[in-house]
């Protein structure tokens, strides 16, 4: 698999799996095939209307002031979701702060995606319950933790023992930014020796803020696996197929365990690096316009209006069912509880010190002391 | 060869008394795993974990590629599986590589999942000086760790410390840095590893009052301990009696035995091989200046490295605490 060619039809010259066109046309690839039918490509089309919608809502919410921050996805779905409805439940996602496709796709509340950013907490859904790890906020930190909790699966006898619903593998999401973070590199070196169950997904969206990728590397990013000693595949990041066959193919060599792959799902960040950026200060309009035409939403749409797999009325209704959800998200995060600053003591240890708990107690009688003068 | 089939009691170098721990903490727990550099065949650079591999395999005594990032990155993801990994680093200066997943990573998981999720791993790492060795071997790094909320930081004195607290250190849920005082590994006492009676380990919190005395306060941990028993005993020659406290746990810090040795002696030294300034001893000053000003007679002293890194072998003798710099400092305490 991931023959690694020199030279091919993509735009730079470089091999990239696709498997639905831009102009929604179903195409061949001799390596991989998307196995799932029409019913799941409406899913897919679904779920990515879905989190545009959520992300809308989100950048709406930090402009009213009810966010502080929010790093949009928007033009990233198409990587996301391919990856998301490849994984099992039993595998594990460390996902970066943008892959809110991913996280929702893994059955977390999208309320649970805004407590971060509206600052009531630090992350709040269950890692363990979604087998979906937080969001990682310092760069590249979850490539080296994505290989422990790999090597963990292979010590538990979870990985090529042939049993599908039982054998699992890990997806380590970063971006092109991420990829010269050590703690990345050290992933990828681990994962090599160890032959850990993991898959490297890189969603090279072209900036790091303001960055653009060839700064990170000279070498097209998936190349970089050759020199680690596993495969690496370029994928047309804004084809949920051909994300959705790369990485089933990756995974199911995990599980199986033969070890990491280095997938490259070439897309592009149509947003703002976060609400707080302004990329017209370096980038140009055209490029937006180049990869509007690429857009991972609207070919998945012309595919099932061209076969007939879905008419007005499906797409009305997904677009109902997104609002209805945007609409719920607004008013949950309005009223999400803000907890006290005593409650976080007890977050620190699982058996915390006499002093520690010496603080709390003057903390909290400070604070009692304007109530008794109120 | 497993423990049990040893005399209970045994004379062992602190090397021995860790490597003694760690097989026995390997062999109650499954999921107690060794990480490090060098640690399988070789045994460590200090032999602590010399035997290990060949006992339990592998995949539980991991010899990692040269990456501390890696070494701890790798742990947490194990820590997330359910495992409890003990990962050395070879040298104190080189936990740096590591840092960021110490302090933004091991550190905050467990708040960051509203306490949902612990991480019990342990970072030994041998630390100080006095074995002329070369750059980046002779830090004290233990005030970046202690500064840091979310860790707990001990450090043993020895042997009999070494063997129970490295126990202790992997039974705890919270990350615990495990600080060994590398001039100390071959430093040999008897070890009683029933732990009962008289021999019961303290729990791993705990400062111990090492040399009672009724004139000053000398508190140390780790490599310093020895120094200020002997500085105690060579006081005597003087008339003075000088009560040591080795604090054994940086984080947490357990000052209530020091609080009640200096209102009795009214006089408190703090030692340690770290540059001095913002160190533990500076942390330890003021916490005694809060709850025992009206005993002092003496503003607290501090006996430690100097503002400069760490010198080259040749001089280190000149930079680190000894005996008598201890008692300079006693001097000066009793005098004030």
């Amino acid at each position: 698999m991931s023959d690694v060619r020199e030279s091919g039809p993509g735009e730079t010259g470089i091999e990239s799996v696709q498997l639905l066109t831009p102009e929604g046309e179903r195409v061949e690839h001799p390596d991989y095939a998307f196995t799932g039918d029409d019913e799941m490509i409406r899913g897919f089309y679904a779920q990515m209307a879905l989190v545009r919608r959520v992300d809308a809502e989100a950048i709406a919410l930090q402009r009213q002031g009810e966010l502080g921050l929010w790093p949009s996805s928007l033009g990233q779905e198409g990587a996301q979701i391919g990856a998301a409805f490849a994984m099992r439940p039993q595998d594990y996602a460390f996902p970066t702060y943008r892959e809110h496709g991913v996280t929702i796709t893994r059955g977390i509340d999208p309320l649970r995606l805004l407590t971060m950013f509206r600052g009531v907490d630090t992350g709040s859904w269950d890692i363990v319950e979604h087998n979906t790890y937080m969001y990682s906020i310092i760069i590249g930190t979850q490539g080296v933790q994505a290989t422990g909790y790999g090597m963990g699966l292979e010590r538990d006898g979870l990985v090529g023992s042939g049993d599908p619903e039982r054998d699992a593998a890990v997806v380590c999401f970063f971006g092109d930014g991420a990829s010269s973070q050590g703690d990345i590199n050290e992933g990828l070196i681990f994962a090599a020796s160890f032959n850990a169950p993991v898959v490297f997904f890189c969603s090279n969206n072209q900036w790091a803020i303001s960055e653009p990728s060839e700064r990170q590397s000279r070498t097209p990013l998936y190349r970089r696996a050759a020199g680690f000693g596993f495969p690496g595949v370029r994928v047309d990041g804004n084809d949920a197929l051909a994300v959705h066959a790369v990485t089933t193919a990756a995974l199911d060599r995990a599980r199986s365990g033969n070890g990491p792959t280095f997938i490259e799902a070439y897309t592009y960040r149509m947003g703002a690096h976060t609400t707080s950026d302004d990329p017209t200060k370096y980038r140009l309009a055209d490029e937006l316009e180049h990869w509007r035409a690429r857009d991972p939403l609207s070919r998945v749409r012309t595919y099932l209006e061209r076969v007939g797999a879905a008419d007005a009325a499906f797409f009305d209704a997904v677009d109902a069912d997104a609002d209805a959800v945007a609409t719920r998200l607004r008013r949950e995060c309005l009223t999400l509880p803000v907890p006290t600053l005593a409650e976080t003591f007890g977050w620190v240890y699982a058996d915390p010190s006499a002093e520690l708990t010496e603080q709390l107690a003057r903390h909290e009688a400070y604070v009692a002391s304007f109530e008794e003068a109120r | 060869m497993s423990d049990a089939a040893l005399a209970p009691v045994r004379t062992m170098t602190m090397a021995k008394a860790l490597n003694a721990g760690l097989r026995r903490a390997m062999e109650d727990d499954p999921k107690v795993l060794l990480e490090g550099e060098d640690i399988g065949k070789l045994g460590g650079v200090f032999r602590v974990t010399e035997g290990l591999q060949k006992d339990f395999g592998e995949a539980r005594v991991v010899d990692t590629p040269l990456a501390e990032s890696g070494i701890v990155g790798t742990a947490i993801g194990l820590a997330l599986r359910g495992y409890r990994p003990v990962c050395e680093i070879q040298f104190d200066g080189f936990v740096f590589p590591a840092f960021d997943q110490i302090v933004t990573q091991v550190a905050r998981i467990r708040w960051r999942t509203m306490g949902r999720v612990p991480m019990p791993i342990v970072i030994r790492i041998p630390y100080g000086g006095g074995i002329g060795a070369i750059e980046h071997h002779s830090e004290s790094p233990e005030a970046y760790f202690a500064h840091t909320v979310g860790l707990k930081v001990v450090t043993c004195s020895n042997p009999v410390d070494a063997y129970w607290m490295i126990q202790q250190a992997i039974a705890s849920d919270d990350p615990v840095i495990f600080f060994e005082p590398k001039r100390r590994y071959y430093e040999k006492a008897e070890v009683d590893t029933r732990g009962t009676g008289a021999a019961e380990p303290l729990p791993l919190h705990s400062s111990r009052i090492v040399r009672p005395g009724r004139d000053a306060t000398v508190i140390a941990y780790g490599p310093m301990v020895k120094t200020c028993v002997e500085a105690a005993e060579a006081a005597t020659d003087e008339g003075r009696e000088l009560e040591v406290v080795d604090l054994r746990t940086l984080s947490p810090l357990d000052l209530g035995p020091v609080f009640e040795s200096v209102r009795r002696t009214g006089h408190a030294i703090v030692v340690h091989e770290a540059p001095v300034s913002v160190g533990l001893g500076a942390e330890v000053a003021a916490r005694i200046t809060e709850e025992c000003f009206y005993s002092l007679e003496a503003p607290v002293l501090r006996v430690a490295g100097m503002d400069v890194p760490y010198p080259p072998s040749r001089i280190e003798e000149d930079y680190l605490p000894d005996l008598d710099r201890v008692l300079d400092a006693v001097d000066r305490s009793l005098a004030y």
